[in-house]
């Protein structure tokens, strides 16, 4: 199921999009064998082989853009180009180097502030909630940016089951630690487990999502499984990957990357063409698969007509 | 003087060229060391230029992945670095081996090291900047590691356009002088690598051990050399 909405930042697929702007829009045809296209061209289900897997992608995602007429990334460019350090510094590493880790069976434990905590079992997270289709844009911190079409439902959904309490103020997540499955946790690249965190109506947006499948099929490895965050407003090093802890504490936690280097990572991170980093210009990003870093950054990604309210009031070039 | 004149023999060697040779005292030995110095040109050759080959097949046959600019600013940037370190190794080489002729791989290794900066040079200003010369200079001004490269870059450039043997011949003692900016450039490079990685410093690590090696190396080259001008200049004092 699509999800559509008149808000500005939800899809709209090519059914009000005319075809002569979407056909020829392709940049590259470098992806016609695996990705979009071939969807495009042969209208049935097509398959994407990357890594050996072999996964069958609907035929729903045919001709899909996001609300800005931008094209989604082929499945191939969103599997083999990752930022998951546990596996590997590389973009290429964790599709390579994740192929023994076993999301199955999986278990979240929820803590904290909240009324129902406890072991749960993925099985019985996803039993009752509705799943949909989210078509968002990822812009990393890199300054390079894709158009993704993820499958999972509201992290609210979940929160709301869980019951929090007042003192609730915060969410904190933690990724899964698996040095034997994940090498380069047997590395000090940076501390283990991975830890990302939200603030509580962060956490309870509508646009805020728990993530189990990409192009509707089952989320690779490499791409955080069996569950992973999505926060489209903000940079993707918050869209913390296969997640085993979601904790609700009082005080702001301390996420790995502001952990490894406060002066270039904050809490917030949200995207921001104004407040640049050391390394990178946030002013301007390059749409994979374009070679140039001409696409103009959005102030919060293109989503601000949603969540600016969250921050109103706050100094964004102070709350990095 | 002295130095003058160790420079004049190594410009001998430098710019004769098979069949050219006049010291015909010089043996059949000298016929099999140019030998070897022709095969590792070709080699350097060979090696220097697959990095390149590599990058353009794979821009044509699509194996650079989702992001492929960032692929040839990797590998340009690390061919760079890596020639340039093997460039100063020349040196240490030709003292531990007594292999005097290898003199003769620095130039073709330098230029190459030069060529890739260049190229990665290039993909920055024309993928990541546009040919926007407002951002090319906020980007040099703003980003240090983009600063410590460019700087790197510039040094590199008076090297490459004097390593002729005319210019060689021009200037003379103040060619060696200036060619010392490799010392600089190789050292604002591994500051530029160290700088740009997010976090997994170890590979920006070993090159700067690297370079100390081949740095530290040439320490008491350079003492000893000072010793003796300072004797030098002492002695025509006195006279
Ligand atoms: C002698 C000069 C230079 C050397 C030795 C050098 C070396 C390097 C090396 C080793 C890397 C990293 C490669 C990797 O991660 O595998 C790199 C990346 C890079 N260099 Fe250079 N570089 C030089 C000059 C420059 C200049 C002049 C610029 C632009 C003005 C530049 C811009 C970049 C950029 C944008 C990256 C990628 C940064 C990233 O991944 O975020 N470099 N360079």
């Amino acid at each position: 199921m699509i999800i559509r909405s008149k808000k500005a930042s939800d899809i709209s697929s090519s059914e009000i999009t005319p075809p002569e702007i979407y056909l020829g829009r392709r940049r590259f045809i470098r992806d016609a064998g695996l990705g979009l296209a071939t969807l495009a061209l042969s209208g049935t289900t097509s398959t994407n082989e990357v890594a050996g897997q072999s996964q069958e992608i609907p035929p729903r995602f045919r001709n899909l853009k996001s609300e800005l007429g931008e094209d989604l990334n082929s499945y191939r460019d969103i599997t083999t180009y990752n930022n998951f350090y546990e596996f590997g510094t590389d973009k290429r590493d964790p599709s390579r180097n994740s192929s023994e880790f076993e999301p199955q069976p999986w278990t979240v434990s929820i803590e904290g502030h909240v009324n129902k905590p406890g072991n749960y079992e993925l099985d019985d997270i996803l039993a009752p909630v509705t799943m949909e289709d989210r078509i968002y844009r990822l812009r990393c911190v890199e300054a390079w940016s894709m158009v993704i079409p993820w499958h999972g439902f509201p992290l609210a959904d979940l929160i709301k089951r869980v019951e929090p309490t007042s003192n609730a103020k915060f969410v904190r997540f933690e990724t899964v630690h698996r040095p034997e499955q994940m090498p380069y946790q047997k590395t000090g690249v940076l501390p283990w487990p991975y830890v990302e965190g939200l603030r509580i109506d962060e956490a309870m947006h509508p646009l805020t999502t728990l993530v189990t499948g990409v192009y509707g099929t089952e989320l690779p490895n490499q791409n955080g499984a069996p569950l992973r965050l999505i926060v489209p407003w903000k940079y993707g090093f918050k869209g913390i990957k296969s997640i085993v802890k979601i904790e609700f504490v009082e005080e702001m936690p301390t996420n790995t990357w502001k952990m490894a280097n406060s002066f270039e990572y904050g809490f917030y991170s949200n995207v921001n063409p104004e407040v640049s980093h050391p390394r990178w210009s946030q002013a301007r990003e390059r749409r994979l698969p374009s070679l140039f870093k001409s696409h103009e950054t959005l102030m919060f990604n293109g989503y601000g007509e949603e969540v600016s309210q969250l921050y109103a009031g706050m100094d964004l070039h102070r709350w990095k | 003087m002295a130095m003058a004149k160790r420079f004049l023999n190594f410009t001998q060697g430098w710019t004769f060229t098979a069949g050219s040779n006049p010291h015909s005292n010089l043996g059949s030995n000298t016929m099999i060391q140019k030998h070897r110095i022709l095969v590792c040109k070709m080699l350097i050759w060979v090696a220097a230029l697959s990095p390149g080959a590599w990058l353009v097949a794979g821009l044509f046959l699509n194996w650079l992945g989702a992001n492929p600019v960032e692929t040839l600013t990797h590998i340009t940037g690390m061919t760079t670095l890596v020639l340039l370190l093997v460039t100063l190794s020349v040196t240490p080489l030709r003292r531990i081996t007594g292999w005097n002729v290898a003199i003769r791989l620095r130039r073709p290794l330098g230029l190459f090291a030069f060529f890739y900066a260049l190229i990665h040079f290039n993909i920055w200003f024309v993928f990541d900047q546009v040919f926007n010369w407002r951002w090319m200079v906020e980007d040099i001004i703003e980003r240090p590691y983009i600063t410590v490269g460019f700087s790197a870059f510039v040094t590199l450039i008076p090297l490459a356009l004097t390593s002729t043997k005319g210019w060689m011949r021009r200037l003379g003692i103040r060619w060696t002088k200036i060619h010392r900016g490799i010392y600089l450039a190789t050292t604002l490079g591994v500051i530029h690598y160290y700088w740009l990685v997010k976090a997994d410093v170890r590979l920006p690590l070993l090159l700067a051990f690297c370079l100390s090696v081949l740095l530290i190396y040439r320490i008491p080259g350079w003492l000893e050399k000072r010793r003796r001008t300072i004797a030098r200049s002492h002695g025509s004092d006195v006279s």
